[in-house]
């Protein structure tokens, strides 16, 4: 990414320790142009602010982070959420996509690959964790229990094609997109649209009633 | 020091008068009713913990015994109820009626004053009266001295039952009071009213001495003295069964922050302190703090103790296993991933091993900074990828004694009818696939259970 400028951000999170943590890490590379520490300060930060990518913990002490991402979304379309958390409880991480953040990845990311993983959500790109990716293929490889098996909008949406999980699966082994495009013999832009198209299908499919999976797999 | 000092004043109740759950069934210690699980005095959750048998089948067989023996099994009730000392208390009401002189003298005033006044009602002539009040001296008495002496929190349910009494006698003083209040008070006043004049109507009934009454007499009586006692106490029975259920919430929740208390104060607290007194070695604050982050979350997201025995351990425990060992003997963090999980079999055994060997090798040779360890259960077979970013080797040139742990990893995975695959180059990494197929399709598809 050879942005003209450092993408615009807003830091969403309570604690204000982490916050300016991040803040010094990040430094020149990216442009912080507000902080909150709750879900409604969030919302009037970004308001005030149109930031290009709102860096959105998933738990604030009055609810999830995705209560910000379903606010802002209608009237902010094309302000980007990368999803930040210091849990990898399944059923947080799917909501907050299933909002409608473009990635997620955990608070224990090295400072270079958080400021990567920012430029890629503000040009657009989906960024997952190896972890997210662990959870995806494993939503996706389940095969539905009988009798609850719904008929879906779009069957499209209810599988993942051979590419997009073997894509999925290299980023769960810790590959960068470059990695991979080199791995499977194809363009880094043609592994990004892969990823985005995980990501619309994890976000509009019925599958599996995709949250509440991830409830489950919690208990298992 | 001080954080141990203040722990340990910490208003948490003692966590082992219930045990954990494995010493529950059977206590095998001294019969204790168990305040903490209580419906009415805590005898069956006492008796239920010392049996070691269901509260629910205890409660059951109470209430059998209570309808057929008339009542009796209630009298027995609350004879244990006054006998049996609760849990982390140190001795029975009864124990401590007997003691308790104040309030035996309490109790001898009370009763022989309730006396005077009997002797002196029976001296105008109502006997009948007399006669049914005698054995109030007794249960006057009798009930101060349980009053004094039961725990605070049964003293307070006591409370409640006696409230509709006093709200009865309040309420005609009452309306009289402010305006402000009058509002609020007319509600149960009228229920009240209605409620006495249904029960007067009952009580004509059943007492009318007309004729074309007979047959009416015993069923339509008997409905409205009921009905007059469901007016009348209803809403006070609705309240103390919210009151139970909002009291029992808050005991599982006090209970459960101390069981969290305790938790955090088995793990983190104990970290920290390692790490305050490792400052100076970040390797091994590294080291620690990624060993205490990981077990905080198999508890926190996979309800796992920390160190808890993994009697049946499937492949994502294992796997969490090779994890954990790894990072604590080699302090290299390893970023693992797995997809679905089934039980563990001789050749599932047989991978695991030879993915630890895998992994071990990538810390130890490898150089890199973190070691990726993937592994996905599929329909027929189940991989583990274990891949680093290291420095590689060239398989061609690696001296003898080395191939030796390559061949351990072939040779364990060809013997259960497995494969593995090693890509490498110096300076480009180390990437090793393990394939096992799945032994037969009779094994358990946790995935689709979980679906």
């Amino acid at each position: 990414m050879t942005a003209a400028r450092p993408p615009r951000v807003v830091l969403v999170d309570d604690h204000g320790l982490f916050r300016s943590g991040v803040r010094a890490e990040l430094g020149r590379q990216v442009e912080v142009v507000g902080e909150a520490d709750d879900v409604q300060p969030a919302i009037e930060a970004i308001e005030a602010t149109s930031p290009d990518v709102v860096l959105l913990d998933v738990h604030l002490p009055s609810g999830g982070g995705q209560a910000v991402v379903q606010a802002v979304k209608a009237t902010r379309p094309q302000v980007r959420f990368l999803a930040l958390s210091a849990s990898d409880a399944p059923e947080d991480v799917i909501a907050v996509i299933r909002a409608g953040a473009r990635g997620y990845v955990t608070k224990t990311i090295s400072t270079a690959d958080l400021a990567d993983a920012i430029r890629r959500v503000a040009a657009g790109d989906a960024v997952f964790s190896h972890r997210l990716a662990g959870f995806v293929l494993d939503a996706f490889a389940a095969t539905p229990a009988p009798g609850e098996v719904k008929p879906s909008f779009d069957p499209e949406l209810d599988q993942l094609t051979g590419r997009e999980r073997e894509v999925l699966r290299l980023i769960a082994q810790g590959y960068t997109y470059k990695e991979i495009a080199r791995e499977l013999y194809i363009s880094a832009k043609t592994v990004e649209s892969h990823v985005s198209s995980v990501l619309r299908k994890l976000q509009l499919s019925t599958r599996h009633q995709l949250t509440r999976w991830a409830a489950e797999r919690r208990l298992a | 020091m001080r954080q141990t000092e203040r722990w340990r004043h910490d208003p948490v109740p003692p966590r082992w008068h219930r045990g954990p759950p494995w010493l529950r069934r059977g206590s095998g210690g001294p019969l204790r009713r168990d305040p903490a699980d209580r419906l009415a005095g805590g005898v069956a959750a006492g008796v239920a913990a010392w049996r070691g048998v269901s509260v629910t089948a205890v409660r059951v067989v109470f209430a059998v015994l209570a309808v057929v023996t008339w009542g009796l099994g209630v009298a027995v009730y609350v004879a244990a109820w006054l006998l049996i000392p609760a849990a982390g208390a140190d001795g029975s009401i009864a124990g401590k009626a007997r003691s308790d002189a104040r309030g035996i003298r309490l109790a001898a005033g009370l009763g022989s004053l309730l006396i005077v006044v009997l002797l002196s009602l029976g001296a105008l002539g109502d006997g009948w009266f007399v006669g049914w009040a005698w054995p109030q001296v007794f249960s006057v008495a009798g009930l101060v001295l349980i009053w004094r002496n039961a725990p605070a929190d049964e003293r307070a349910t006591l409370r409640r039952l006696v409230e509709p009494l006093e709200q009865a006698a309040g309420s005609p003083a009452g309306s009289a009071a402010g305006e402000g209040t009058r509002a609020g008070r007319r509600g149960p006043a009228l229920r009240i009213a209605v409620a006495c004049v249904l029960l007067v109507a009952g009580a004509g009934l059943l007492f009318s001495r007309h004729e074309s009454l007979a047959l009416l007499r015993p069923l339509g009586g008997a409905v409205l003295v009921i009905a007059g006692i469901v007016v009348l106490l209803g809403p006070w029975w609705l309240r103390i069964a919210r009151d139970l259920v909002l009291e029992r919430q808050a005991r599982v929740r006090a209970e459960e922050r101390a069981d969290i208390a305790a938790r955090i104060h088995d793990s983190v607290l104990q970290t920290l302190a390692l790490i305050q007194r490792r400052a100076d070695d970040p390797h091994k604050v590294v080291q620690l703090a990624r060993m205490q982050e990981r077990e905080l979350r198999s508890w926190l997201f996979e309800g796992r103790a920390p160190h808890q025995a993994d009697a049946d351990m499937t492949l994502a425990a294992g796997v969490r296993q090779i994890q954990q060992d790894v990072e604590a003997s080699y302090g290299v963090p390893v970023e693992a991933v797995t997809v679905g999980d089934c039980q563990l079999d001789e050749s599932l055994d047989a991978l695991l091993a030879a993915a630890r060997e895998a992994t071990v090798n990538a810390a130890k040779w490898s150089g890199a900074d973190a070691v990726s360890l993937f592994a996905e259960v599929e329909p027929a077979e189940v991989s583990v990828v274990v891949r680093d970013r290291g420095r590689g080797f060239d398989p061609e040139a690696v001296p003898a004694d080395r191939k030796g742990l390559a061949e351990s990893v072939h040779g364990r995975m060809a013997r259960r009818g497995g494969t593995a695959a090693v890509s490498t180059a110096p300076g480009e990494g180390t990437k090793v696939t393990l394939t096992m197929p799945r032994a037969g399709t009779s094994s358990r598809a946790d995935t689709a259970s979980r679906a």
